[in-house]
């Protein structure tokens, strides 16, 4: 029942048709390989798609017979995975679709794409993960791996058939946005779940005590008039997660937290050796509930931004390993949905293109050391989905990025791949970027080929 | 008088059989010898037996059966009995009697000996403390079904010549099932070892300390085995509340020939009926020269009627 699925093998090697890349060599580069801590001057080389070696002798010396490409002695990293992205496809093509979020993704050094269920219609049956698995290998240009529903049409009621979603290729399971409320439902899901080893992604917001709240309640809610959702609802929905993976012992990762509270919870949790882990959206390490300013809907998303004290207290989380993820949280949301008073603007913000050059600000602000900051969107990723790639070692994927650390430029929404432009790093000045994406060995982004 | 040609020396010590819990192992196989023999009386033509005559026998039956119900009845009837059947479920529940008050009404008509089933665990025992007859517990709730877990025991033993050191398997929904309760505690009394397969979601908590092996899946639970039993899965449990749908339970719980072939060879394989074909097994698997469920349906009468005879060791003029 813990197999690997071929399926998902299979459209990983055989990507729009194209072949892997094959005898290629990155010499004079900076290796980063945050799971073996490796950070060093190297080279690496490349055949039928798989890392075939790598280290300090390849720095300068190719292969002979290899294409070469000179890094520039800038960073060689595995390719990031990004567990919580919002394609639009099927349903909402108009906000965005697998081909562009994948094109997204591929500029902003994102090699693997961990789709949500929350589409029209929800991925809750095998066909439909069947669906975007073709579709990705059909139109996207870096690998897409699909979460399918943990309930029926995210009802939070019934059950989804795990084991046979999880043989087509699901790689986890979620409720999307909307938390489980009930405890039954949690409980024999996570109980069956384990029978199968399946990871359950759960997003923590107590519905009841949330209601209709739009932002972070306190100090800024009471100023704007605007109903709040207190950082309680997180922490007591997280709270009783980890009291039934207790009982149960299914895998259990909170999608994405945002206060302090929750952080702490998980703290215990882990110290409880309990199979609990978290993520971390970009947003909630770089913004807090002051860029709303007034009104600016981009800055509108579920969990909402929090006070400042809460930011640091995610940045403490990450660099001291509570936090095991980083994600973007890629919503992408059309004017149409957007341009809104906020209480009735839609939730959401996309940011595959901006989660490295964000996240490297907290690298630039000496808060995080940059193995810690690329371990967050490579290898724990890998680790908790059962993924092959996300590591710089002799027989993984060639899924990389080159990144240049240091040059600052502006973001530009009308640049970005994206097709819904609501991005909260509008005109934002970020250093650093990624120059170039590979995928199976192939070169899909390169930055000079945009400028 | 009794079903044996030669009379037996067996004496059962207990009024009522409640359950299979509190039985020595050597109680358990003196109604297995008892039925044994009745089942050859039961191959002959004439099968009529005195030994009730103008005992009452009354089926008093909570919850619906009918093979259950008919077995019991043809047990009473082979052995001379009268037998009356009540099933109360449509009447006299929905006009707010208690089992209590329900017992007592019927206790007043002098029967000899109630056999109860009830949806409730331990309402058949609360009955039997209010009466003054023998009362045998046809299943009560998810607690014990003591005279299937016989009637399997004997299937077994008939097939296989014992039961100590055989692994018997119990797949399916052991958490609503009274007939792996009484299973786990009669195959352990007799040294069997047992394994129960089944999703979390369909376990008992801390079925471990039951008496058996626990295992999730099909592939390492039905490895070696030499009986296998298929427990019936309601079908309000089959759609996304304990497992997701009837789709996803066949394909990782239902015994196909596929699972079969993990078992020995000569796997024996057992369900107490009645069967969900494609649910919790295959249509072929069922029908297979290694399905013992109709022998189990025969043994059944057997079991009941010695269960009968051994209760009427007790009954005297009151």
């Amino acid at each position: 029942m813990n197999m690997m699925n071929e399926n998902t093998l299979r459209s990983n090697t055989e990507k729009n048709g194209s072949k892997p890349g094959n005898k290629i060599a990155l010499i004079n580069a900076r290796l980063i390989d945050p799971e073996s801590e490796r950070d060093e001057l190297g080279g690496l080389v490349i055949k039928k798609g798989k890392i075939a070696d790598l280290g300090p002798q390849l720095k300068l010396n190719a292969p002979d017979g290899h294409e070469v490409i000179d890094c520039g002695g800038n960073i060689l990293s595995p390719g990031l995975i990004d567990m919580l992205v919002n394609t639009g496809e099927p349903g909402f093509e108009h906000r965005e679709t697998l081909a562009t979020s994948s094109r997204a993704a591929a500029a902003g050094g994102v090699t693997t794409i961990i789709c949500t269920p929350e589409t029209d219609p929800v991925i809750d049956d095998i066909a439909l993960v069947d669906f975007v698995e073709r579709r990705a290998r059909d139109t996207a240009i870096v690998h897409v791996h699909p979460m399918a529903a943990a309930t029926r049409g995210l009802k939070g009621e019934e059950m989804t058939e795990i084991g046979l979603l999880k043989d087509a290729g699901a790689v986890a399971f979620t409720n999307g946005t909307s938390s489980i409320s009930s405890s039954r439902v949690m409980r024999r899901m996570l109980a069956y779940a384990k029978d199968f080893d399946a990871l359950m992604v759960h997003n923590t917001e107590d519905p009841e005590l949330a209601n209709t709240g739009v932002m972070n309640e306190g100090e800024v809610s009471s100023r704007l008039g605007l109903p709040g959702i207190t950082a309680t609802a997180e922490v007591i929905m997280l709270a009783r997660d980890i009291e039934i993976v207790a009982l149960t012992g299914g895998r259990y990762h909170a999608a994405q937290l945002s206060t302090s509270a929750a952080l702490d919870a998980i703290r215990g949790a882990k110290s409880r050796g309990l199979p609990v882990t978290c993520g971390v959206s970009i947003n909630h390490l770089t913004l807090n509930e002051n860029d709303i300013g007034s009104y600016r809907t981009f800055f509108k998303m579920r969990p909402p931004l929090r006070p400042e004290e809460d930011r640091m207290a995610m940045v403490e989380g990450l660099e001291s390993g509570v936090i095991d993820i980083i994600v973007s949280s890629h919503n992408p949301k059309d004017a149409d949905v957007k341009r809104r008073p906020f209480a009735e603007a839609e939730d959401g913000a996309i940011g595959l293109e901006t989660l490295l050059p964000a996240a490297l600000r907290l690298y630039h602000g000496g808060h995080i050391q940059l193995p810690t900051l690329l371990r967050a969107m490579t290898s724990n990723p890998a680790k908790l989905l059962n993924l092959p790639c996300g590591r710089l070692k002799k027989g993984a994927p060639a899924d990389l990025i080159l990144i240049d650390l240091d040059t600052p430029w502006v973001v530009n929404p009308e640049n970005l791949h994206s097709k819904s432009k609501n991005t909260p790093f509008d005109e934002s000045q970020l250093q650093g970027r990624v120059m170039r994406t590979l995928i199976d060995g192939n070169t899909v982004y390169n930055l000079t080929d945009q400028l | 008088m009794s079903i044996a040609a030669a009379p037996t020396s067996f004496y059962y010590p207990h009024r009522n059989l409640l359950g299979i819990e509190g039985l020595t192992p050597a109680e358990i196989n003196g109604l297995l010898d008892l039925a044994n023999d009745a089942a050859e009386l039961n191959r002959q033509v004439s099968k009529k037996q005195d030994t009730l005559r103008g005992y009452t026998q009354i089926n008093l039956f909570f919850e619906a059966s009918t093979r259950t119900q008919s077995s019991f009845e043809l047990a009473g009837k082979r052995l001379g009995a009268d037998v009356m059947n009540m099933s109360v479920g449509s009447s006299s529940i929905k006009k707010g009697e208690t089992v209590i008050d329900t017992a007592m009404t019927l206790n007043a008509m002098r029967p000899d000996i109630l056999v109860v089933r009830h949806y409730a665990a331990g309402a058949v025992e609360l009955l039997s403390q209010k009466v003054g007859c023998s009362v045998i517990n046809a299943g009560d709730g998810s607690h014990e079904h003591p005279t299937q877990a016989l009637l399997d025991a004997l299937t077994i033993r008939r097939n296989k010549g014992r039961i100590a050191g055989l692994t018997v398997v119990i797949c399916g929904d052991v958490l609503h099932s009274r007939v792996a309760r009484s299973n786990i505690i009669l195959l352990n009394a007799l040294g069997a070892r047992v394994r129960l397969v089944a999703p979390s979601t369909l376990l008992p908590p801390f079925a471990e300390r039951l008496g058996a092996e626990i295992f999730t899946s099909m592939e390492d639970g039905l490895k070696g085995a030499d009986i296998i039993m298929m427990l019936r899965l309601q079908l309000e449990r089959m759609s996304g509340s304990f497992v997701p749908s009837v789709r996803e339970y066949f394909h990782f719980f239902g015994l196909d020939h596929e699972k079969l072939k993990l078992a020995k060879p000569d796997a024996l394989v057992m369900h107490p009926g009645p069967m969900n074909r494609g649910v919790e097994i295959d249509s072929a698997v069922a029908d297979d020269n290694r399905s013992v469920i109709s022998e189990q349906v025969e043994m059944g009468v057997a079991v009941r009627m010695a269960v009968l005879q051994a209760l009427s060791q007790h009954l005297s003029d009151q």
